[in-house]
């Protein structure tokens, strides 16, 4: 197991790594300096603008100061907003985003799982009809759609919920629930079939064969089996939602990561935008690491592999 | 010695069938080719059928619709701003006057474009990098699973975001963008099918089979292993196509006149508060409905063309 | 029949039987066939009464009929083995005993299974759990998949005890502790904290034996429970089955396809074709004088049982369609000895002993002119 960790750590590292490195080449593979569209008629301004930025170093310099930045974890001042830096937009957002984030990933792996049992084990009923239906549909609309359509219905012509703002329990319901809708619906699916295939194993045949409870068959027997393929595509559901706060935060004008970092994008803010990538690839390929870890701890013939490294 | 013997046989029953060498074999079906056999299956999946017709549906009218059209969707019409539907135009206009119909269909060619050439070129880079990954095999298998695995480990959304900040929104940079990040999953599939067909290859060598292997090859297993590959591209297409939205809805989509569902959305954005539903409607209808129309057909071609997995 | 009908019919018998292999009697010794020593099944104790049972599977191409009139008795501590050519219905038979069809697509249409004056055909599901596990075990066939593979056996072998009868953690770790010991799994006091996959087929095998021991069942049904291990291991495990029930006199159901497996345990054979019994008798009784061409032709496709290709040929044809099965006897396709009367009419049971029945139109005395037997 602490092979396998280690391993799967380094991997982590070099991934890291490597984004760190593309994001950098790609963003000084751009043409000109970012101050071009300011129009900033006075070269000594521009100049001195570009020994703040450091972007009058050499490029391999550059990298390096980069590099520290990373490492220390201080991705300097902004250019639009100079008094501000990368740090405290990401401070100030990232408590909101996560939030965001972590509310929505608890109600659609709960939703998904438990939606996805039901349907496995009323195969072919109705239970698993309508679960499926809604699983279709919940892929197929895209979450700043279904935001709006939420925000259009709930918030506008029923006045029920407030359509924006992230700041009590209430107006959680629509943003969690327009970011919540389709990982929910790729969980019940993959559950479900999931379930369906460890229902005809032997070992199920054998705990039904001992008599024991419906209850303690599904849950000690079948769900972790069933779960294992869950927990290899929560990397891929992480990063899809942590995607979709970027629109939901801007459609429900929620002040988290997500706002600043579309804010930036179409400002050319260039160090808001690489800090943010750095930082998300970074949070996302750590939650893949500790998702590989839990991983290991559910199927415990992983140990036994540890030679190949993977599972 | 006792014996009950059922009433009804009548003595002159006793005597021995003329046997015909037929009798014992049972009932020969015609045989069907796979793909014959597939088509069938997925003829009687109805729900994937009806996704099939909608998207012949929508390409068609992707093609002929914008040059039918009598609205000039180029030049701001400012007599006819934000009207609801009507018989003149179908599903109203938008801010600039523009016929939100006539600009749905250049939404669909868009969608349709994006999703069917990120489709095709993932599959093409998928087919040579999985091809030669699993056909080389050893070292160089193992090198090249390696490089997957940590591009498996990228935001794919993230990069894709990156690079449309670095070259500019375009239809063509979009397409290059996701098929960047987007080809790893087919090479993968890719891969797990040329070792399937190698391991029966070698397999029927070993037992000298000789000169039958290329045809059985032909014959049986080619059809198999494309089976999971053309499942994989027809859900290629909504995910490109989810994605171009998403990325036109963050402002780094094609630019007006051009129309791109995403756009549209974007756009229609802050009039949802005004009662211009149209303007937001017929996008968000159409993005879901082809999402939905791929989601579906590629379920049922899933189930179709793997009979086994069929539940 | 005239004369010259009687001649035809005499030559086409001729043709035929050379077709039909040899009888077993020549290649069965009784030293091959085997005696148990080490108990008696006792005759005037019936375990289980299996009484006309039928069960079909709906499915996308139509019902299939996969029993269709099943019947046979159990007595206790008897071996009984069922064989048969794959899918005439030997583990629907298991299966439905143990409350193990899936309702649906699965029905029990019509029949009854009679286990200590309860017919477990009307038993709700809850109370079919209390059967399950305490009086009825099952083994089955892959050891490499009957374990779950994410809990360690300790708890696999426990849960059934601690689920029936009131017992503390660690009484019924003690008693998993002794199952180990007498299924032969050294070390057992580490061993339950082990996953399924830090242990070899033959031992996972002896842990699944020990499961379905742990409530002292009166029945075990093995399906199959030797097919998935090589030979020396097979014969440690028969060895342990011969043991287990001289110890605790457990009534076996032993599906096999394996001769040389019911030669050495078998007390009685029930012979199945497609989803009835054909033949059932005392093991000698099938073997020495098997009256069932279905049963011959089993038994003559094994040339000799001391050879390694134990387990049984095929016999040409396949068996029919259980979607549409036959209306008369199901192997008259395939027999030699088929008359018209085969096509027609199911044959009845015939009582040839005590023990032995078979359901064959041979039987009957009109059919002795057809083949001059
Ligand atoms: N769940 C099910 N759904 C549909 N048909 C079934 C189901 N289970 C069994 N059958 C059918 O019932 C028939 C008998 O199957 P069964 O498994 O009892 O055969 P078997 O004698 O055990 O064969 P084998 O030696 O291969 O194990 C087969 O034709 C099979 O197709
Ligand atoms: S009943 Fe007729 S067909 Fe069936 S086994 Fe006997 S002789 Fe053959
Ligand atoms: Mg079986």
């Amino acid at each position: 197991m602490a092979i396998y960790i280690v391993k799967r750590f380094f991997m982590m590292i070099a991934t890291i790594l490597i984004i760190a490195t593309l994001t950098f080449f790609l963003m000084h593979s751009i043409p000109g300096s970012p101050f071009d569209e300011e129009r900033t008629s006075n070269p000594t301004i521009q100049a001195n603008l570009e020994k703040y930025y450091k972007l009058d170093q050499p490029t391999h310099i550059q990298y390096l100061y980069y590099l520290k930045a990373i490492v220390t974890f201080d991705f300097g001042p902004s250019i639009k907003k100079p008094n501000e830096s990368v740090n405290t937009q990401l401070a100030r957002g990232f408590p909101i985003s996560a939030e965001l984030g972590i509310v929505s990933i608890l109600v659609a792996v709960l939703s998904g799982i438990t939606l996805g049992t039901f349907a496995a084990l009323r195969h072919n009923g109705i239970i698993d009809y309508g679960a499926m239906t809604f699983a279709v549909i919940g892929i197929s609309v895209p979450n700043f759609v279904l935001a709006t359509l939420l925000i259009q219905q709930f918030a506008v012509n029923l006045q029920w919920l407030p359509p924006a703002t992230w700041s009590s329990p209430k107006h959680m319901i629509l943003p969690t629930l327009a970011l919540a809708t389709g990982p929910t619906a790729i969980i019940a699916r993959l559950t479900r079939s999931s379930m369906l295939e460890v229902l005809t194993q032997d070992y199920m045949k054998m705990a039904r064969a001992k008599g024991l409870s419906p209850f303690r068959i599904v849950f000690r027997h079948a769900l972790r089996n069933a779960l294992m393929p869950i927990v290899t595509i929560m990397g891929t559901m992480l990063a899809g939602i942590l995607t979709g706060t970027f629109v939901i935060e801007r459609i429900f004008a929620i002040p988290g990561m997500g706002k600043y970092f579309v804010e930036s994008i179409n400002n050319r803010d260039y160090p808001v935008i690489m800090g943010s990538t750095v930082f998300y690839s970074a949070f996302l390929v750590f939650m893949l690491f500790l998702v590989d870890i839990v991983y290991g701890f559910l199927d415990p013939r992983i140990k036994l592999h540890r030679k190949e490294g993977d599972a | 010695m006792v014996s009950h013997q059922p009433p009804q046989a009548q003595d002159d029953w006793f005597k021995p069938v003329a046997k015909d060498a037929e009798k014992a074999e049972s009932v020969v079906r015609p045989s069907l080719s796979y793909w014959q056999d597939a088509w069938r299956r997925l003829r009687q999946n109805k729900l994937a059928m009806s996704g099939l017709f909608f998207l012949v549906l929508l390409a068609l009218f992707a093609i002929f619709a914008p040059m039918l059209s009598p609205h000039d969707i180029t030049t701001t019409q400012y007599a006819k701003q934000n009207m609801p539907p009507s018989s003149e135009h179908w599903f109203g206009t938008d801010d600039k006057g523009w016929d939100v119909f006539t600009r749905t269909w250049y939404g669909a060619r868009v969608s349709l474009f994006v999703g069917v050439a990120a489709a095709l070129i993932d599959f093409f880079i998928g087919i040579i990098y999985g091809g030669i990954s699993g056909y080389k095999g050893g070292r160089t298998d193992s090198v090249m699973m390696r490089i997957i695995e940590v591009l498996y480990g990228l935001p794919h959304l993230l990069v894709v975001i990156l690079l449309m900040v670095i070259m500019g929104s375009s239809l063509t940079t979009i397409i290059v963008a996701l098929t960047i990040t987007g080809w790893v999953g087919m090479a993968r599939i890719v891969r797990g099918q040329v070792l399937q067909i190698k391991n029966y290859e070698f397999v029927t060598a070993s037992k000298s089979f000789g000169a039958r292997t290329p045809r059985i090859i032909r014959r049986n297993l080619l059809p198999n292993t494309m089976g999971p590959i053309i499942v994989q591209m027809t859900l290629t297409v909504p995910s490109a196509i989810f994605a171009e939205a998403f990325l036109s809805f963050l402002g780094l989509g094609i630019s007006a006149p051009f129309a791109s569902w995403g756009v549209m959305a974007n756009d229609a954005l802050p009039v949802i508060l005004s009662g211009h539903w149209w303007r937001l409607f017929f996008p968000a209808f159409f993005i879901s409905m082809t999402m939905f129309a791929f989601n579906v057909l590629g379920d049922g071609m899933q189930d179709a063309l793997d009979p086994k997995l069929r539940r | 029949m005239n004369e010259q009908q009687l001649a035809n019919a005499n030559a086409l018998v001729k043709e035929r039987q050379e077709e039909v292999p040899s009888l077993p009697k020549a290649v069965m010794t009784e030293k091959q066939v085997g005696q148990k020593h080490k108990r008696q099944p006792d005759y005037s104790e019936k375990v289980l009464a299996v009484e006309d049972l039928h069960v079909s599977f709906k499915t996308f191409g139509g019902e299939v009929q996969a029993l269709r009139g099943v019947s046979f008795d159990l007595y206790k501590g008897e071996t009984l083995a069922v064989v048969g050519e794959s899918g005439c219905g030997k583990s629907v038979t298991a299966n439905t005993i143990m409350g193990l069809i899936p309702q649906p697509p699965g029905r029990i249409k019509s029949g009854r299974i009679l286990f200590k004056n309860k017919d477990l055909t009307k038993l709700n599901k809850a109370a079919m759990r209390k059967v399950q596990g305490v009086d009825i075990s099952m083994i089955f066939q892959d050891p490499m998949t009957a374990l779950n593979p994410t809990l360690k056996i300790g708890e696999q072998l426990t849960e059934g005890l601690r689920t029936h009868q009131n017992v503390s953690k660690a009484e019924a770790r003690k008693k998993a502790v002794e199952l180990l010991e007498i299924v032969g799994i050294p070390n057992p006091e580490e061993r339950l904290k082990q996953y399924p996959h830090q242990f070899s087929g033959g031992m996972r095998q002896r842990i699944v034996i020990a499961i379905a021991l742990i409530c002292e069942p009166e029945l075990l049904i093995a399906d199959e429970p030797t097919t998935a291990l090589d030979v020396t291991i097979q014969a440690q495990i028969l060895e342990l089955f011969d043991e287990i029930q001289a110890r605790t006199g457990v009534s076996i159901i032993l599906i096999t396809h394996d001769l040389g497996v019911v030669a050495k345990i078998a007390d009685r054979i029930a012979v199945m074709y497609a989803g009835k019994v054909i033949e059932i008798g005392d093991k000698r009784e099938v073997f020495y004088s098997p009256q069932h061409p279905y049963t011959k032709g089993l038994l003559a496709s094994v040339p000799r049982l001391d050879l390694k290709e134990e387990e049984l040929q095929p016999i040409d044809g396949t068996p029919p369609d259980l979607f549409a099965p036959p209306i008369g006897c199901p192997f008259a396709a395939r027999c030699p000895f088929a008359m018209e009367v085969c096509e027609k009419v199911y044959p009845g049971t015939t009582e040839l002993s005590e023990t032995h029945k078979v359901d064959c139109w041979l039987q009957d005395e009109r059919a002795k002119h057809v083949f001059q037997m």
